[in-house]
C-alpha cells in the first residue's frame, strides 16, 4: 500500500458475532482492512467464511460487534439508523448475486429508485436513469420488466441502479455467481470499466478465480482473518 | 408524490387480490352510507326540525282531537307568534300499503309555518282558488307519477263525507319542493275548509297544532304556558319542541340507531380482517424487496410509510368508491318503495365515513408496516 | 365402475392433501370464515325481527276467530260500530255459544301515551275496552298476577308485554285516563299475542270516559268451527242493516303487520345482499390465495396423472367447508344473541306499539347456512377453475 493513495475504507479490529438462540457464532475476529480509493478489490474465501458479512459491514447494512468501520473519513458504525440510511443512499452502490430488482417496476423505474431519495426533479431523475442504463448498454430496454430480461441483462440493470447516484464505492456480492461465463464476462468488463474510467472503488465478493483476476488486488477470508494468499 | 408510483406498482402486483380487497372495502362503505340514510329516514328529519316550532297535541294521545278554537287561544299566549293546525286524514290511495300522510290544512298559514315547503306563486294561487285542490311533495308525486291537473281519489278510513261517501277526489294544483335535503316531500295537503264542511262528523275538530314561537330559548316556558292554558279542560294539551316530538316518535319505532350501529360494527370488523390480512400477505411476500429498499438508502420510517401508504391508497379507493356508490344508490330511492318520507345520506355521516376510511387504513396497515420497519436488511436479504 | 372408483379416490386424496395445508393458510381461512359468519349473523338477526313480529301476529289469532270492523276501515282504530251494529253482528250465524252467552265481544280501542322504559319518551300504547266474554274469545287470555278488574270500576289490567316495555304499569300504580286515576290491578298473558302489549278495561267505563255513548269499534267473535266463517261472512255482508267487513282473525292480524313486515324484510334482504357481495369477494380472495400458494403442488399432482376435476372439486369443497363453518358460527351467534330478544316498535298500520321477541326460527337458521354455502360456492368456483386450467408445465416452472 503506497503512502500516496489514502484509504477510502478503513476497517479496524472488527469482530462480528451472530447469536442463534443461545449459540454464538464468531464470524469475524479482530479483522483489519484498508481499501485505498480507486481500488478494485476481489474478496475470496470458502462459503460461510464471512465475505458477505464483511461486505455488509462496509456498506452500512449491518454493524460490527466490536471495532470500527470508517468510510470516506466517517465512522459509519456510529451513525444512527436514520443517518446510516441516508449515508448509504449517497455513498454506496450495491450489486447482488440475485439482482434484487423490483418485479413490479420497469428497468427504467428500477434504476430510478435510489434517485427518489434525492431532491432531483422528475425529468432529471429520468435523464440520469437513462444515462445509467446507457452506460450498462441497455438503453433500448427501458420499459421492460425484470422477468422479461435475461439474467445478464437483469444484472446490468442492477449495476445501473448501483451507479445512478454516482457513489464512490461499489459493493458487489457475487455479481456473476448466477450467470454463464459469457454474461459474467460482460458484467466484469463493465465493472472494470467503471473502475478504470470513472474511478469507482469496487469491492467484489466472488468464488470465481477468473473474476478475481480482473481485480487490482485479491484478498482471501478464512476463519475470520484476511490473507493475501489462499490457505490450503 | 414521487413515491406514489412505487406504491401503485406494488398494489398492481397481485391485481386480483388488490381488486377483491378493494371491492370488499367498497362494500363495507357502501353499506355504511346506505345504513346512514336508513337511520336518517327513521329519525324523520329530526335534524331539520324547526327550533322555533312547537307541536301541541292532546295530552292523552295524538289521536285524540282538539277544538279548532284552540288556534286563537294559543296565538294569544305570550311568546307565540303563530299557530296552525293539521289533522290526520289516514286515507288509502289505491291500496293500504301505499302509505303516506294526507292532511287538511289552511293553505296560506301552513305554507307560512313551513317555509321549507317551496311552492311557486302560481301554484299557490291555484290552490287558493280551488276548493278541492291538493298540493303534494315532489317525492310523493314522483312515486305515483302524479302531474298537475290530475284528479286523485283517496279512500277515507276515518273521515267519510256527508252522506257516507268514502271516496274523496282532489285536484292536484301544486307540487312543492323541499328547501333542504331533509325536508319531507311525501305530504299530501288539501284545504281544511273543504274538508271541514264535507266531513260527516267531527266538525270543528283538528288533530294537532304547530306553533311558531318568538324565542327558541324560551321554548320550554312557552310550552308550559300553553299547557297551563288548557289545564283542567276536557282537552288538556301537551306542547313540546318539534325536535323533541320527532325524537319521541323515532323512539317509538325502537332503537334503530343501535341496530344499525351493531351491523356496521360487524361489517367493519370483518372487512378489517380482510384488509389487514391482505396487507400482511403483501408484506410477507416482499420481505426481500423491502430489505432492498432499505439497503439502497430508504429509512426504516420510509419503508413504514410506504406500506402504510399502500393500505391508505387501497382503503381510500375502496371506501371512496363505496361511499360514492351508496350516494348513487340512495338517490335512486328507498328500499320500501317510497314509504320513508326522507331518504338521503347526511353530510355528517359522509364525514364520519371519511374518518373511518382513515382509521381503517391505519389499523389494517400498521402491523405489517411495523413489521416492515423492523426488518433487518442483512437478515432479510439472505432469504 | 373401476374408473368411477378411481375418480372418487382421486378426489378424496387431493382434497385430503389440500386440507392438510389449511393450517398454513390460517390467516386467510379465518378471515373467510368470520366474514361469512358476520354476514349470516346480520342477515339472520335482521330477519328474526320480522319473523318475531309475524310470530306475534300468529300467536294472536286462532283459526275459529273472526274480527268485524266497519267496512272501509283498515284497522280497529279507524273503525266504529253502533250498539245496533253490535247486536246484529252478535246474531250472526255460526257463532259459538257457551253457557247461553254468544261468543261475540264488542270492543273499544283507544291509544294513550305512556313513557317507554328505556328512553322515557311517550309511546302510543293501545288500550282496549272489553266486555265479559272477551277473556273467552281472545286466544290464551289469562290473568297471571293480581286479579281481573272489577266490572263497572275504573280499574285496568296490563299485558305482560306492555308491563315490560312501558313505565308505570306495575300492580298498584295508577294511570291517568280522562283526568281520572285508574289503578292497575292485574297482569295478563295472551299466548304471546299482540294483546300482551295492551291495557284492558271494562268497555262500559271507557265509553263514557271517551264520550263514545254506546258505540264500539270492533267485534271479536268465536265461531263453532273455522268452516263456519263463510256462512257468517255472507250473512253479515248481505244484511242490509249492516255495513261491515268480517275477517278471519288471522287475516286481520297479518294485514296489520304487512307494511312493517315488508319494510324489515326488505331492508334485511338488501343489507344481507350487499354484505353477501362483500363476503363473496372475501371468499374469492381466500381461495385465489389458496390456489396460488399451491400452484406447484397442484401442478405436481397433475403431472403425476391426476385429472383436472378432482382438483376443481377439492378446491370447491374447501371453500364450501369454510363457508359451512362460517355459516354455522354466524347462525349460532345470531341464535344466541337475538333469539328471544324482546323489543317493541310502532306498528304503522295500527299506529300503536307492538311488543315482540326476535324469533330466530329453524327455517331462518337453514336460510342463513344456505346463504353461506352460496357464498362459498361462488367464492370457490372461479379459483377452482383457474387451478384446473393451469398448464402443468408453466405451473411447475413458477416460483
Ligand atoms: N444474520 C445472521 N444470523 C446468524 N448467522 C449468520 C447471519 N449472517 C451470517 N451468519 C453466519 O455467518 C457465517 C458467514 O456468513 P456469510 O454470509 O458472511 O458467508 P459467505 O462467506 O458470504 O458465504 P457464501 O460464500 O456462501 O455467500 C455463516 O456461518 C452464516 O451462517
Ligand atoms: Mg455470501
Amino acid at each position: 500500500m503506497t503512502e500516496s493513495s489514502r484509504s477510502l475504507v478503513s476497517v479496524k479490529n472488527v469482530d462480528k458475532v451472530f447469536k442463534r438462540g443461545s449459540e454464538e457464532i464468531h464470524v469475524l475476529g479482530g479483522l483489519d482492512l484498508d481499501i485505498p480509493e480507486g481500488e478494485f478489490l476481489a474478496l475470496m474465501g470458502p462459503s460461510g467464511s464471512g465475505k458477505s458479512t464483511l461486505l455488509n459491514l462496509i456498506g452500512g447494512l449491518d454493524r460490527p460487534s466490536q471495532g470500527s468501520v470508517e468510510v470516506g473519513g466517517e465512522r459509519i458504525d456510529q451513525l444512527s439508523n436514520r443517518r446510516l440510511a441516508a449515508w448509504r443512499a449517497r455513498h454506496v452502490g450495491l450489486v447482488f448475486q440475485f439482482y434484487n430488482l423490483m418485479p413490479v417496476l420497469t428497468a427504467q423505474k428500477n434504476v430510478e429508485l435510489p434517485l427518489l431519495l434525492t431532491h432531483l426533479s422528475r425529468a432529471e431523475r429520468k435523464k440520469r436513469a437513462a444515462i445509467a442504463l446507457d452506460i450498462v448498454g441497455l438503453s433500448n430496454r427501458n420499459n421492460h420488466y425484470p422477468r422479461t430480461l435475461s439474467g445478464g441483462e437483469q444484472q446490468r440493470v442492477g449495476i445501473a441502479r448501483s451507479i445512478v447516484t454516482d457513489p464512490t464505492l461499489l459493493l458487489c456480492d457475487e455479481p456473476t455467481g448466477d450467470l454463464d461465463r459469457k454474461s459474467g464476462d460482460e458484467i466484469l468488463d463493465l465493472l472494470q470499466a467503471l473502475n478504470r474510467e470513472q474511478g469507482k472503488t469496487i469491492v467484489m465478493v466472488t468464488h470465481d478465480i477468473h473474476a478475481a483476476a480482473r481485480a487490482t488486488r485479491t484478498l482471501y477470508l478464512n476463519k475470520g482473518r484476511l490473507t493475501t494468499e489462499p490457505e490450503e | 408524490m414521487k413515491y406514489l408510483y412505487l406504491l401503485w406498482s406494488n398494489l398492481k402486483r397481485k391485481k386480483m387480490r388488490t381488486t377483491l380487497t378493494l371491492l370488499s372495502i367498497m362494500v363495507a362503505f357502501l353499506l355504511f352510507g346506505y345504513l346512514g340514510a336508513i337511520k336518517q329516514a327513521f329519525s324523520q328529519g329530526i335534524d331539520v326540525a324547526g327550533l322555533d316550532r312547537l307541536i301541541v297535541r292532546h295530552k292523552v294521545s295524538i289521536i285524540q282531537l282538539l277544538p279548532e278554537a284552540y288556534e286563537s287561544r294559543i296565538e294569544k299566549i305570550e311568546g307565540v307568534e303563530d299557530a296552525v293546525h293539521q289533522t290526520w286524514f289516514g286515507g288509502v290511495y289505491q291500496k293500504p300499503s301505499n302509505f303516506f300522510a294526507q292532511m287538511p290544512v289552511k293553505p296560506e298559514e301552513y305554507l307560512k309555518m313551513y317555509p321549507e315547503f317551496v311552492l311557486s306563486d302560481e301554484e299557490r294561487n291555484a290552490w287558493l282558488n280551488t276548493r278541492s285542490g291538493a298540493v303534494v311533495g315532489r317525492g310523493i308525486a314522483d312515486r305515483f307519477g302524479w302531474k298537475l291537473g290530475d284528479r286523485i281519489p283517496i279512500n277515507a278510513t276515518i273521515w267519510s263525507r256527508k252522506g257516507g261517501e268514502r271516496t274523496w277526489e282532489f285536484d292536484l294544483v301544486g307540487i312543492y319542493d323541499g328547501a333542504e335535503k331533509g325536508t319531507d316531500t311525501s305530504q299530501f295537503l288539501f284545504r281544511y275548509d273543504f274538508f271541514n264542511e264535507s266531513r260527516q262528523f267531527g266538525e270543528g275538530l283538528v288533530g294537532w297544532y304547530t306553533v311558531r314561537i318568538s324565542d327558541p330559548d324560551r321554548a320550554a316556558i312557552t310550552a308550559e304556558l300553553i299547557d297551563a292554558e288548557f289545564a283542567n279542560s276536557p282537552n288538556e294539551t301537551k306542547a313540546e319542541p318539534e325536535g323533541a316530538f320527532l325524537q319521541g316518535f323515532a323512539n317509538q319505532i325502537g332503537d334503530i340507531g343501535f341496530i344499525m350501529m351493531s351491523i356496521i360494527v360487524a361489517v367493519f370488523f370483518t372487512i378489517l380482517l380482510v384488509a389487514g390480512n391482505t396487507m400482511a400477505y403483501a408484506v410477507r411476500e416482499r420481505t426481500n424487496e423491502l430489505a432492498l429498499l432499505k439497503a439502497i438508502g430508504f429509512t426504516d420510517r420510509g419503508v413504514l410509510a410506504l406500506v402504510l401508504g399502500e393500505s391508505f391508497v387501497l382503503t381510500l379507493l375502496g371506501g371512496g368508491l363505496g361511499l360514492a356508490l351508496a350516494w348513487l344508490l340512495v338517490s335512486l330511492g328507498d328500499p320500501s318503495g317510497g314509504s320513508l318520507p326522507v331518504f338521503f345520506i347526511p353530510y355528517s355521516d359522509l364525514a364520519v365515513g371519511i374518518a373511518l376510511i382513515a382509521i381503517m387504513a391505519f389499523i389494517a396497515g400498521i402491523l405489517p408496516a411495523l413489521q416492515a420497519q423492523r426488518l433487518q436488511i442483512a437478515d432479510a436479504l439472505r432469504r | 365402475m373401476a374408473g368411477m372408483f378411481n375418480w372418487i379416490s382421486q378426489i378424496v386424496s387431493v382434497t385430503l392433501f389440500n386440507l392438510r395445508t389449511l393450517p398454513q393458510r390460517i390467516g386467510s381461512s379465518t378471515t373467510a370464515i368470520f366474514g361469512i359468519a358476520g354476514v349470516v349473523a346480520v342477515m339472520v338477526g335482521v330477519l328474526s325481527i320480522a319473523q318475531g313480529i309475524l310470530r306475534t301476529m300468529e300467536n294472536s289469532s286462532s283459526s275459529e276467530n273472526v274480527v268485524v270492523l266497519r267496512s272501509g276501515a283498515t284497522s280497529e282504530m279507524m273503525s266504529g260500530l253502533s250498539g245496533d251494529d253490535v247486536r246484529f253482528i252478535s246474531e250472526g250465524p255460526g257463532l259459538l255459544r257457551q253457557d247461553d252467552e254468544v261468543m261475540a265481544s264488542p270492543e273499544l280501542f283507544v291509544i294513550i301515551n305512556l313513557p317507554i322504559r328505556s328512553t322515557g319518551t311517550d309511546a302510543n300504547v293501545p288500550m282496549r275496552g272489553v266486555t265479559r266474554v272477551a277473556g273467552d274469545v281472545h286466544k290464551g287470555f289469562q290473568v297471571v298476577d293480581g286479579r281481573m278488574f272489577e266490572w263497572g270500576l275504573n280499574e285496568v289490567i296490563v299485558g305482560v308485554g306492555a308491563l315490560r316495555e312501558f313505565a308505570g304499569l306495575e300492580i298498584g300504580s295508577t294511570i291517568t285516563v280522562a283526568r281520572e286515576e285508574w289503578p292497575v290491578v292485574g297482569i295478563f298473558e295472551a299466548s304471546g299475542g299482540i294483546a300482551e302489549t295492551e291495557i284492558w278495561v271494562d268497555a262500559s267505563v271507557l265509553q263514557p270516559a271517551y264520550r263514545r255513548g254506546n258505540s264500539y269499534q270492533a267485534v271479536y267473535g268465536r265461531l263453532k268451527s273455522p268452516d263456519a266463517f263463510q256462512e257468517f261472512k255472507d250473512a253479515l255482508t248481505s244484511d242490509p242493516r249492516l255495513n261491515v267487513k268480517p275477517m278471519r282473525e288471522a287475516d286481520y292480524h297479518s294485514s296489520q303487520s304487512t307494511v312493517l313486515y315488508n319494510l324489515i324484510t326488505g331492508l334485511g334482504t338488501l343489507i344481507a345482499a350487499i354484505m353477501g357481495f362483500g363476503a363473496i369477494f372475501g371468499a374469492l380472495n381466500t381461495m385465489y390465495t389458496a390456489v396460488s400458494s399451491r400452484t406447484r403442488e397442484i401442478a405436481t399432482l397433475r403431472a403425476l396423472g391426476f385429472q383436472a376435476s378432482p382438483v376443481v372439486i377439492s378446491v370447491l369443497s374447501e371453500s364450501l367447508l369454510l363457508a359451512l363453518l362460517g355459516g354455522a358460527i354466524g347462525a349460532s351467534l345470531a341464535w344466541l344473541v337475538f333469539d328471544g330478544f324482546r323489543a317493541a316498535t310502532l306498528n304503522f298500520s295500527s299506529f300503536s306499539q307492538v311488543a315482540f321477541a326476535f324469533d330466530v326460527s329453524p327455517a331462518l337458521l337453514v336460510r342463513g347456512i344456505v346463504f353461506a354455502l352460496i357464498i362459498g360456492l361462488i367464492g370457490g368456483l372461479f379459483p377452482a377453475i383457474r387451478a384446473a386450467r393451469q398448464p402443468v408445465s408453466a405451473a411447475l416452472r413458477e416460483l
